[in-house]
């Protein structure tokens, strides 16, 4: 029996949990750097509410305590967020093509890369709800975790803040091991991935672009080789 | 104090969450191209698999703790173990290895 919205509501509630708890320790990090960035704990506060994206609102205090122009600042928040855009393409395959406007904006406020995971491991489609929930218990720990940071700044338990930033590789973990476990294509994917991603981050050539570019390129060029050359059966209801 | 904060914040946001609402909004048929559709299908896979590794090394005290808290997370999320359950544990892999290493 398909299970209604008020039902994916709160298994969304229920799997935003662990991603409001990473959020929190992430954000904490966060606030410390809003702090440097010479902004009070309420704008600091304001923006995560606002952007919920760890490596935008990251550039964009390290432009503010620059006191970079507001073109080059709107400029590189395209850039480190443009990840987003592959994934709200996905995400739109998963949705029921009924899904009310309405619905298709407040998920697109929310896709970060955990409510994403989790948003896209749902079997079949996506009840939007299921996400609603997902964010329910997550942006509060995101929200709460940069106020923290601004407020308490240094003087956390380093140990503490160490274990919890762990959390949310976890969570995507747990995401792509088991469609990996599922297609031996996705597990060649991940190993390659891996690689990839280790020599673009250790190579001269490519170190010196920005994280978020690097995870955009390597996206495209790994999932692009990987769709040429292994192409999805056309009965799958993937992606 | 920053001058024209909110400007700047509210700059920030508008431009994210127009890459992110834009294509759920205009994107609204199954698309038919075989290539696009598998393009998207292996894009989540990827994108977070690049971005759990080498990051992880590097997200902890010690990149000893980080490697296992990643072999921690890849065996237990092998073994079907939920979201919360292989967060929590990748958590704990740190606490504890942090707090052994110490010790040493």
């Amino acid at each position: 029996m398909p299970l209604t919205h008020r039902q994916w509501y709160r298994r969304g509630l229920k799997d935003g949990v662990p991603i409001g708890l990473g959020y929190f320790a992430v954000a904490l990090a966060m606030g410390i750097a809003a702090r440097n960035a010479g902004l009070t704990a309420v704008q600091a506060t304001v923006t995560s509410l606002l952007i919920n994206a760890s490596a935008g609102q990251y550039v964009g205090f390290t432009l503010l305590a620059a006191r970079a122009g507001l073109l080059e600042v709107a400029l590189m928040e395209a850039v480190s967020n443009a990840r987003y855009l592959l994934m709200s393409c996905a995400l739109s395959q998963k949705l029921p093509t009924d899904t009310p406007l309405w619905q298709r904006l407040v998920l697109g406020f929310d896709v970060t890369d955990e409510i994403f995971g989790v948003s896209i491991s749902v079997p079949g489609k996506l009840d939007p709800y299921y996400t609603f929930g997902a964010m329910t218990t997550s942006i509060p720990g995101w929200a709460l975790g940069t106020f923290l940071g601004v407020v308490l700044g240094n003087a956390l338990p380093l140990a503490l803040v160490s274990a919890l930033s762990v959390g949310l590789y976890g969570m995507f973990m747990a995401v792509f091991v088991p469609a990996a476990r599922r297609e031996p294509v996705v597990m060649g994917l991940v190993g390659l991935s891996f690689a990839a991603s280790y020599l673009v981050e250790t190579l001269p050539l490519f170190s010196a672009l920005s994280s978020g570019f690097r995870i955009i390129l390597l996206t495209v060029v790994l999932s692009l080789g990987a769709a040429i050359l292994f192409p999805v059966k056309e009965d799958d209801n993937a992606p | 104090m920053l001058h024209n904060a909110y400007l700047y914040i509210f700059t920030m946001a508008s431009v994210t969450f127009v890459i992110r609402a834009l294509p759920l909004t205009l994107i609204r048929k199954p698309i038919k191209s075989r290539l696009i559709r598998s393009f998207l299908h292996y894009v989540p896979y990827v994108t977070l698999a690049v971005m759990t590794f080498p990051a992880i090394l590097s997200a902890t005290q010690s990149w000893l703790s980080g490697l296992l808290a990643l072999l921690v997370g890849l065996v237990l999320a092998f073994l079907g173990a939920g979201l919360f359950p292989v967060a929590l544990s990748c958590c704990g892999a740190v606490l504890l290895s942090e707090f052994l290493l110490q010790l040493l």
